[in-house]
This record gives structure tokens, sequence and C-alpha cells, in this order.
């Protein structure tokens, strides 16, 4: 990444992050395999499971990211009131529990939905979302606003001299400016995305249809609850892990050079702003389709959000200390290791993506049974694994901007004898205020709707938000359920506003 | 949040527990939905610890399958005292652990088949039934359904309890079509979901005429929500059995406590709880009876059950027709 020299910065911060990914990846990984007596190899069944979970999380990728750049390209370009909002919204979908997304998108989408009933009223015939579409509308549903947050990003860190030297020049924007800032862009967002898809297993079961739609996950799960047989779930994670590291590596070859140089850090101003109907019929387009299923969420919750009993309110607290905590930590690590830089780090980056939950549950749960009551460590547990699942993301949201600090002010730095701390306080935090509070926000988001490890390990008493409302779903309770998902979701997208305007203040996006 | 803070609340929450060392602890392994403050939980654990001079405390772990591979993740070394809410499927592979001693209590149980099981003892026990919409078209049989154009969720046998109990209800009802029932089926099932609650909550939405579920569910609408709009559909062929037991850890530093607190379970202290809070039936009918509503649930005329080593012995080829028949 950094080709010129940079200031010195100390290597420990960066080793304790990757010591503690790989300890909650491989290290859980081990623990089970430990544990296992091996019985048996890959069924055929396996990997027909193997191929549906790398079909259809390359389509989910495709889709998502190939509709996610004419949205921020448009939000990009526009300025208009509510804006800001708008782009904050956008992004509620992928901090969804997974139960509560799916049950919004089919008040839309499914049976007695509002599209059904639309098209029954208008003479055609009703749609089933149940299938192949099914899955892959309801991936790109989740991904498509990390999508769109991620290329606006790059859009964004566009020098506005370069749009101002291009409307001098009346040079074309797209091929100079947009095209090579997408090469680095796009890789990278296909990438997460493509790895989020390939561990999804509730959400691809349910909308899939059937058994025709089992992914790898669902396989570790039968191997873990059904069959009891570790070994097999061990295989089945390393083949997951294998298509990761195999992804990650693909990606970063085919990940342009940036290009773009440095500018004076100034606000963004366009001049070619023609076609003004186009983007805002995707800005239109896109805000219809996450927005009207997140509306239906909203609607559901609301009649009971003020008769919630105390228990989830308890919870919701319980819920955003654990954010804030794995937040913190998450961005540490995530700073830690963007400064640094380099391809090992770009591939621990991308590697909590592919840890199957349950295994990371299950190793963790081995290790630490022995030595502790896993009740008494949940929260703390809880942190550091979802630390560690947000780290891909708060790195994608940070790394672009780490490596444009080392190369537009490294030579300055080094010059200056500028060294650790004052380096990353004079000169990497100020400019990277923006992505550090997108990623902070974003970690505490998804820490806070993450069912993740606390189900295995929690009792009553360490219950977080999430794991309460499910608990309330199984015990019939589907309207104070759907009220709790409510306040979850409000939660989230408050703790993620924060975190987010927080970054941007003075900025002007 | 400052880092400190994390080891000092572990610490916080060690100290915590020891401070409650004086009084012996009685500690009961269950699933999720037992715990929860609408669960049995909470009654139940007032009622006992008002006679045992004990602390009994509940570590909830998901689902009934979760809660085995809990057990066999922890093994010997698990600090259980009683495993509660495993069910008929998975009493084989519990009984093959070796952890578990015999329960010994003699009860007269109220259920519809005789029980004979030395370490396992129910505490409560349902139908699996399909559970639909009053007033609305209703299949009379499973092969009904299958021919019909009714439209079912059902859950995965290989990742939730009812979802195999449907399993072992097609091929006990038809041991040797099960394969072809389930052809059959497949044009009905809209989805398969993971769990119990992805599957009820999309029938509640429309997604479906009926869901999986159990012949008490309607009782759940009809005595806490006061909606009578919801009914099991009788099968000509009978209804399986989901049987709910428990058993004693073999290596229970508390023998006599767990020993009283299963004889404790087949009270009625503990009994009474049940319908209203598991939405079961409870292994002995109570003295005072069901709860008014239960009188109008829906009951079968045959109840289908295989012994856990049937259910043990036939699983794996019966999920593997389920799956073929379904993949189509």
């Amino acid at each position: 990444m950094a080709h010129s020299p940079v200031p010195v910065t100390p290597r420990w911060p960066s080793i304790v992050a990757t010591m503690l990914v790989l300890s909650l990846t491989f290290g859980t990984l081990g623990a089970v395999a430990w544990r296992a007596e091996w019985a048996s190899g890959l069924a055929p069944a396996d990997w027909v499971a193997v191929r549906f979970t790398v079909v259809q999380a390359f389509l989910s990728a495709a889709i998502s990211v190939l509709l996610a750049i004419p949205v921020a390209r448009a939000l990009a370009r526009r300025r208009f009131r509510g804006r800001q909002l708008l782009i904050t919204l956008l992004g509620a979908p992928f901090l969804l529990p997974v139960i509560v997304a799916v049950l919004g998108l089919l008040a839309v989408f499914g049976r007695g939905g509002v599209l059904n009933d639309a098209l029954t009223a208008l003479g055609f015939s009703p749609i089933s979302i149940f299938g192949m579409h099914g899955v892959l509308l309801a991936h790109v549903f989740f991904n498509l606003p990390l999508a769109i947050r991620f290329i606006l990003q790059g859009w964004l860190s566009i020098p506005s001299e370069r749009f101002r030297l291009a409307a001098t020049l009346n040079a074309p924007v797209w091929r100079l400016l947009e095209w090579p800032m997408l090469r680095v862009v796009l890789p990278s967002t296909f990438l997460v995305i493509f790895l989020i898809c390939l561990t999804s297993f509730a959400v691809a079961l349910a909308m899939g249809g059937g058994p025709r739609a089992t992914t790898i996950e669902l396989a570790i799960y039968q191997s873990v609850r059904f069959d009891f047989d570790l070994g097999k779930a061990a295989l089945l994670a390393c083949v997951q892990f294998g298509l990761c590291v195999g992804a990650a590596i693909l990606a970063l070859r085919i990940t342009a050079e940036d290009v773009t140089g440095a500018g004076m850090d100034r606000v963004v101003q366009r001049w070619d702003v023609a076609r003004a109907g186009v983007d805002y019929a995707w800005i239109i387009a896109a805000a219809v389709f996450l927005l009207v299923p997140l509306g239906m969420v909203v609607l559901r919750g609301l009649p009971g959000i003020f008769d919630l009993p105390d228990t989830i309110w308890a919870a919701a607290l319980r819920s955003i200390i654990v954010a804030s905590g794995s937040a913190i930590l998450c961005v540490s690590m995530a700073l830690a290791l963007a400064v640094r830089g380099g391809m090992l780090i770009a591939v621990v980056g991308v590697l909590p993506l592919a840890a199957s939950g349950l295994v990371v549950g299950t190793g963790a749960f081995l290790i630490v049974f022995p030595f502790i009551r896993p009740a008494d460590v949940a929260l703390l547990v809880t942190v550091l694994v979802n630390a560690t699942l947000a780290l891909p993301f708060a790195l994608r949201a940070i790394g672009p901007s780490a490596a444009q600090v080392n190369a537009d002010y490294g030579r300055l730095g080094a010059s200056l004898g500028m060294t650790g701390w004052a380096w990353v306080r004079l000169v990497v935090l100020p400019r990277m205020r923006r992505p550090l509070g997108f990623a902070t926000g974003l970690a505490a988001a998804l820490s806070m709707g993450d069912l993740g490890v606390i189900a295995l390990f929690a009792g009553q008493a360490e219950e977080t938000l999430p794991l309460a409302m499910y608990r309330l779903m199984g015990a019939y309770r589907m309207e104070t359920a759907a009220s709790a998902a409510l306040l979850l979701l409000s939660l989230s997208l408050l703790l993620f506003w924060i975190c987010d305007r927080g970054g941007s203040a003075n900025a002007d996006v | 949040m400052n880092t400190t803070y994390l080891p000092l609340a572990a610490g916080l929450a060690l100290c915590a527990t020891s401070a409650l060392a004086e009084t012996p602890v009685l500690q009961v392994m269950t699933y999720d939905s037992f715990v929860t403050e609408w669960g049995p939980g909470p009654a139940i654990e007032a009622a006992f610890e008002a006679t045992c001079g004990c602390d009994l405390q509940f570590v909830g772990t998901g689902d009934g399958a979760a809660l085995l591979a809990r057990l066999q993740l922890e093994g010997p070394r698990t600090e259980a005292d009683i495993v509660l809410g495993l069910d008929t499927n998975l009493t084989a592979a519990a009984r093959e652990t070796g952890l578990f001693a015999p329960h010994g209590v003699t009860a007269e149980l109220d259920l519809p088949i005789a029980w004979t099981d030395a370490e396992f003892l129910p505490f409560d026990w349902g139908y699996f039934a399909f559970v639909g919409n009053a007033g609305e078209a209703q299949a009379t049989s499973l092969r009904d359904l299958a021919a019909s154009d009714l439209k079912i969720v059902i859950q995965d046998p290989r990742s939730s309890t009812p979802g195999l109990g449907l399993l072992m209800w097609v091929k006990t009802a038809y041991p040797d079509e099960a394969a072809s029932i389930w052809a059959d089926l497949a044009d009905n099932i809209v989805t398969v979901t993971s769990g119990w609650s992805e599957a009820y909550g999309m029938f509640l939405e429309g997604e479906a005429d009926a869901v999986l579920s159990y012949t008490t569910s309607p009782a759940y609408h009809l005595i806490a929500e006061e909606d009578d709009s919801k009914v099991a559909w009788a099968f000509e062929e009978g209804h399986y059995m989901q049987v709910e037991v428990a058993g004693k850890v073999a290596g229970t530093d508390q023998p006599e406590l767990a020993d009283a607190f299963l004889a404790f379970m087949v009270s009625d202290a503990f009994q009474s709880v049940i319908p209203t809070t598991n939405w079961m039936y409870p292994a002995v009918t109570p003295t005072d009876g069901l709860p008014a509503g239960f009188e109008t649930l829906m009951t079968p005329e045959t109840s289908l059950l295989l012994s856990p080593e049937d259910a043990a012995a036939m699983r794996d080829g019966a999920l593997e027709e389920w799956r073929t028949a379904l993949s189509q």
C-alpha cells in the first residue's frame, strides 16, 4: 500500500489485533477440531450445499454492487433536503436482525404483502417470493445499503481539486476520476458482501423455500446440533475459510492501485450535474425498495412499544453497553491494522466474515468452559466476538482513507520526524474523522443487532436485546417481539447516527 | 467504555456467585423458552425454593436440540444436576452419552401412552399438528394435505425439534411411503424455516394456510389473547407426540436435591404451571384439572410415537428421504 516512507508507528497494536482475530477464527476452529471424534468426511450433499452457497453469494454480491453504483453516484452528486437522514436510513436494513428483516420483506413481497395485494387488484396473478430469487432479494435488501455506503465513500474521497480541474478542462469525469475510483472500491465491496452471504443460513433457508437452499452454515448447524459431528463441522468451517481466503486474494489482485492522489481536503463541488432526473429516479427506487419493508417493521412494532416489559429495557441497556464496548475495541483494532497496511492484514481483515458463527461460539465455549462458568463471561466474550466480527466492515470503511493518508502525507510526516502517537493524533485521526465515525457507528450498530455467540453463553441475567426478542418470539409473544424489534432498530440507528454524525460534524456530507 | 470495566464486571459476577455458595445450588439446564419470564421457569423456581432450602438456577441453551449439543460439549464436567427439555427423538443420543442416572420416580403419569423409561421422566407432552385459521379450508390427513392446494410452512428437521417431529410423524404414519408423501407435499410447502419462531411468525403474517406447531397452540391465542381464530387440523393418520422429559445427571454433586426436584416435577405445584406457560399438556393432570380453554382443543384419536431407539435408528434414513423429495 505505502510505497513511500511513512512515519513509524508501534507494531504491538496491530499484533494484538491480529492475534485476537486469529484466535477467534482459527483458534475456535482448532478447539472444535481438537474436541472432535473424526468419523466422517464430507458427503455429496455437503458439496451440493457448497455449490449453492457460492452461487447465491456471488449473485447476491454482484447484484448488490451493480445496483449500488448508480445510487451511490446519485447520492454523491445531488444535494437535497434530508439527504443525510436518507443516507442514514438507507443503512438500516443492514443493521436489522435477520428474522425482523425477513418478516418486513414478507409484509411487502409475501403472499399477503402489499405488492401482491396491488397485483391482484390490478388483475395480475400473485407472485411467490420463495426460491433462489427470494434468497437474492433478501440478500440484496440486506447488503445494498452497505454497498451504497462503501461506494459513496469512494466518491466522496475524490478530492475536490480533481473535479475542478476536470471541469476546467472539460474532461470526462467518469473515465478519468470515477471509473479509476470504482476500480479501487468495487473489488473489496464485492468481497465483503460475497463473504457475508457465504455464511448466510436462516435467510437463505427461509427465503429459498426448502432444503435446496442449504448453505454451508446450515450444514455446520446440522453437524453440531443434529449429528454432534464436530469433525465434520470443523471440515465445513475449513471449506468456508478456504473460500474466504481465495476470494480475498482474488479481490486484492484485481483491485487497482489508487491513483487519485492528494488534494487540499476541501469540500467537493460538482459541475457535471446534468440529468438530475435519472439520479433522483435511482435514489427514489432505492429508498422505496429499502424503506418500505422497514416501514412495515415500524408499523408492526409501534402499537406495543410503550408496553414493553422492564426486562426488555434492561436487555436494551445491556446491549448498548456491549455495543459501545465492542465498537471502541473494533475501531481501535481496525485503526491499528489500517495504519500498518499490507497483504496479510488485508486477509486477516476479512477472515472474521468467513467464520461460522456456530463454530466461533462452540469453540469459544470449549475454550472457556473448563476454567469459568460461561454465563459469567457472556458479555465479555460477546464484546470480543462482536468487535472481531465487525472488524472487516470497520477496516473496509477506514482502510482506503488510511492508505490515502499514508500516501498523501506519509513523506511529509516522515521528513518532519513524526512517529507513533503524534503522527496518529495530529495527522491520521483528523484526516479520518469521517470514515472513523462511520466505522464506529457501523460496529456499534452491528454489535447491537447481532445474536452472535450470546445465545450459547447467556443465562437470564446476561440477555441482550436481540436474544430477548428471539425468546419473546419463542414464547408466542410475536407482537411484543415486534415492538422489541422496533426498539432494537431505533437504538441501532441512533447509535449509528450519533457516531456517524460525530465523525462528520464539520464535513459537508 | 473504559477497558478496565470488563474484567471488573466479570470479577463482580464471580463474587456474586460465590456469595451464594452457602445455600446448596441445584442447576437445571433447559431450553430458552422455559426460563423466560413468560415461561414456566420463574413460578417453578419460586415454588421449589420455598421448600428445598436451596438455590434453583436455570441455565437456558437455545432449543431442545441445542440443549443436547450443549450437554455433549460439556461432557462429564457439566455442572448441571438436571437436564430438562429433551424429547424422545433426542433421548437415545442423550442416553448414549452415559451422563444420566436412573430417575427413581414412580408416578401416575397421564400420558396417552405407557411410560417405562428408567432414566428420563416426562414433565409435559403434546401433539404436533398443523395450525390454521378457523373457518378456512382444512386438510383431514397428511395424504389429503399432500393432494390439496393448501400452503404450509414447516421447520427444518436438521435445526428444529418440531421439524424433526414432522419427519417422524410422516415416517410413522407411512413407514414405506414416506418418500412419496414428501414428494406430494413438496408443492404445499411454502418454505422451510430453521426454527419454530420464524415459521409461526410467517403463518401469522399470512404467508401460509397453516404452520407446523402443536394442538395446544390455539390455547395460547384463546387464553392469553382471547382470540379463538386459530385451530389445529385433525389428521386421520393420528398425530405424532412430543414427550418432553428431564433426567438426573449421574455426576451431580447434589443427588438428594436432584431427586427432590424430579419428585417435585411431577407434583401439582410444577404441573399446574405448565399448561399456560409452556402451552403443553402436563404429564400429570393437576388436581384442579386443566385450565379453562383446554377443553376446546382438538384431541387426536390416534397417538403416534416411536420409541427413542426406533426414532434414533430411523432418523438418518428419514432425513435423506425428506431432503431428496424436497430438493427436486
